[in-house]
């Protein structure tokens, strides 16, 4: 598994890490209480959910490296 | 004072003894000769995925964070809400730059970065600069969770500064000392998982229970007034809160690995996967702290600080009560006791690690390096258990007899160091292209001007840089290590030609390599 030679271009998968980095950096995007979902302002459940895409982004590009 | 909880401190106190037992139990875990440093000290390097979640989620998610993080939402509402990217935006550090870092070391028997930074740029100074900033980075964040055990005390009844609360304190931190001796990494890593257990059941009981006990999000949230519920939106020259938010996130992400005690659970992993799957895995951690965080929330939403039965503890810890009182109101005592000992227990795991990382930093790259360079095995480790007592003992000391505050401040300073060894280790893991006495140049601008930033400041972390007219206000620790790495850039030319590079003693496939 781990002795699998690289497929070469499998690296540009690590660009979609970058969807962290845009969406949570930038603020302005969800610094807002609407839409507010089952009570909770957009502000704290956009966060919320970025930590369940930030991890399925990472396991996808940590098989698609493997 | 409050009375003593006595079914809380029951239950508190039987949870202790089991992990006491435990933390000693650990040295004969996957046992290995405690009298070679990488055995106590790293554990043998054989945790594996399941075991590297466990310890470094334990070690990262910190019990001073449980506390702080919640108090600050208690207090200021959405900016404390920044842990949660800044714990999103780890992961993908986690998973392209660790892997590459873990290799080298495991291939060159590397047990702190600044034997990683020693071995590629072949200089013994900064790797010492490395070194001394991990162990001063690493001690106030030691106190810290002192701190938050403090507090844990204080909700129990047994009052936070009186002797009795004093005396709860030094006999936990006696326990955490004797077995961190004895087992090494082996017992935060055992007992990391009764910790990371019980935070969980903590956290997902309390986000069942209070907004229900309340009416549902919607009423807790309503009760929060406007300016906290979101960010500042900024008007006129000025990046104002956006901006703030975003560097808080930012540089303490690319500060959080670089921490002596992180590097120590990253390279306990006994394998390069180990790391790479657990970049995907660790995240539920920071759920579980957004969750924690609106914690604070709900503390406010119901006035926790203006019921009469815990004025007294608001007086003593301020909004880092506001937690512990959150769960006194909401649960049962036993059940608050179980919570109380996750944070308590919470404190202990990063504690023993993080003395043991500073440990391991002060025998290999101070003692070995530069005071007994024939030392053999059996020397280097007892100097490492005697060190990791010393840490500590440093750090029971500072909270004993200084006011909390120079801790909280000092440990703020810590996050402005240790990112100045951003350009060593983490670019250091890719090129060797800066030349490192260039790079010992910048680390000092960085630490001096952060420093003063942070001072400037009156001890806030977000300094406001003007420019072009312009406001940006940030977290001095990214700014600082902008300078450091202007600094160094440019000074690579000048000093590339009046010093002779050393050897590079690792290879590229070193980099790569599974095992």
């Amino acid at each position: 598994m781990d002795n699998k030679k690289r497929k070469p271009g499998n690296n540009w998968w690590y660009l979609l890490l970058l969807t962290q980095f845009v969406g949570t950096l930038w603020v302005p995007f969800y610094n807002s209480v609407e839409p507010v979902w089952a009570g909770i302002p957009f502000f704290y459940w956009y966060q919320m959910l970025m930590v369940f895409i930030g991890a399925g982004i990472t396991a996808i590009v940590y098989f698609a490296t493997e | 004072m409050q009375n003593i909880n006595w079914i809380a401190l029951i239950v508190f106190a039987l949870l202790f003894g089991f992990i006491t037992w435990l933390g000693f139990a650990a040295a004969r875990w996957r046992r290995g000769d405690l009298d070679l440093l990488h055995e106590w000290g790293l554990g043998g390097r054989r945790f594996g995925t399941l075991i590297t979640w466990f310890l470094v989620g334990g070690d990262l998610y910190t019990a001073y964070t449980f506390i702080a993080v919640p108090a600050l939402a208690f207090g200021a509402g959405a900016v404390a809400f920044f842990a949660v990217p800044y714990t999103i935006l780890i992961y993908p550090i986690l998973l392209v730059v660790f892997p590459r870092i873990w290799s080298v070391c495991h291939k060159h028997g590397y047990i702190t970065a600044a034997d990683f930074v020693i071995g590629r740029f072949g200089n013994r100074w900064l790797a010492l600069a490395v070194a001394i900033t991990g162990i001063v980075a690493t001690m106030p964040y030691i106190a810290l969770q002192l701190v938050g055990l403090q507090v844990v005390i204080g909700g129990l009844g047994l009052g936070g500064e009186g002797w009795l609360g004093e005396l709860s304190l030094i006999i936990a931190f006696v326990i955490l000392a004797a077995f961190t001796y004895s087992s090494g990494l082996r017992a935060p890593a055992a007992i990391a998982i009764v910790k990371d257990l019980l935070i969980y059941i903590t956290a997902f009981a309390a986000c069942m229970v209070i907004p229900i006990q309340v009416g549902g999000f919607g009423k807790i949230f309503a009760a929060i007034p406007a300016q906290k519920l979101i960010l500042a939106i900024p008007h006129g020259q000025t990046t104002g809160a956006y901006n703030s938010y975003a560097t808080l996130a930012l540089g303490s992400a690319l500060a959080l690995f670089l921490y002596p005690h992180s590097m120590t659970g990253i390279l306990s992993a006994s394998s390069r996967g180990a790391v790479r799957r657990n970049a995907a895995l660790l995240p539920a951690y920071s759920f579980m702290l957004g969750l924690l965080t609106l914690l604070g929330l709900m503390a406010f939403a119901l006035g926790i600080d203006k019921l009469p039965e815990f004025a007294a503890g608001f007086k003593a810890f301020k909004s880092n009560f506001a937690v512990p009182a959150l769960l006194l109101h909401t649960f049962p005592s036993w059940f608050a006791g179980v919570a109380f000992a996750a944070i308590g227990i919470g404190a202990l795991v990063p504690a023993a690690i993080m003395s043991i990382a500073a440990a391991n930093l002060f025998t290999r790259n101070i003692y070995r390096e530069f005071f007994h360079t024939k030392a053999s095995a059996k020397q280097e480790s007892q100097m490492a258990k005697w060190m990791s007592l010393i840490v500590k003992f440093g750090a029971l000391i500072f909270i004993l007899f200084l006011p909390s505050q120079y801790a909280i401040q000092l440990q703020l300073l810590g996050g402005i160091w240790i990112i100045q060894t951003l350009p060593a280790v983490l670019i250091g893991a890719y090129t060797r292209w800066l030349n490192p006495w260039a790079q010992l140049a910048g680390w000092a601008v960085g630490i001096a001007t952060g420093t003063w930033m942070a001072a400037a400041m009156n001890f806030n972390g977000t300094f406001p840089l003007q420019l072009a007219g312009w406001t940006f206000p940030g977290y001095s620790a990214l700014y600082s290590l902008a300078l450091n790495l202007i600094v160094a850039v440019v000074l690579t030319p000048l000093f590339n030609r009046v010093s002779k590079t050393a050897a590079d003693q690792t290879e590229p496939a070193d980099y790569q390599a599974a095992s």
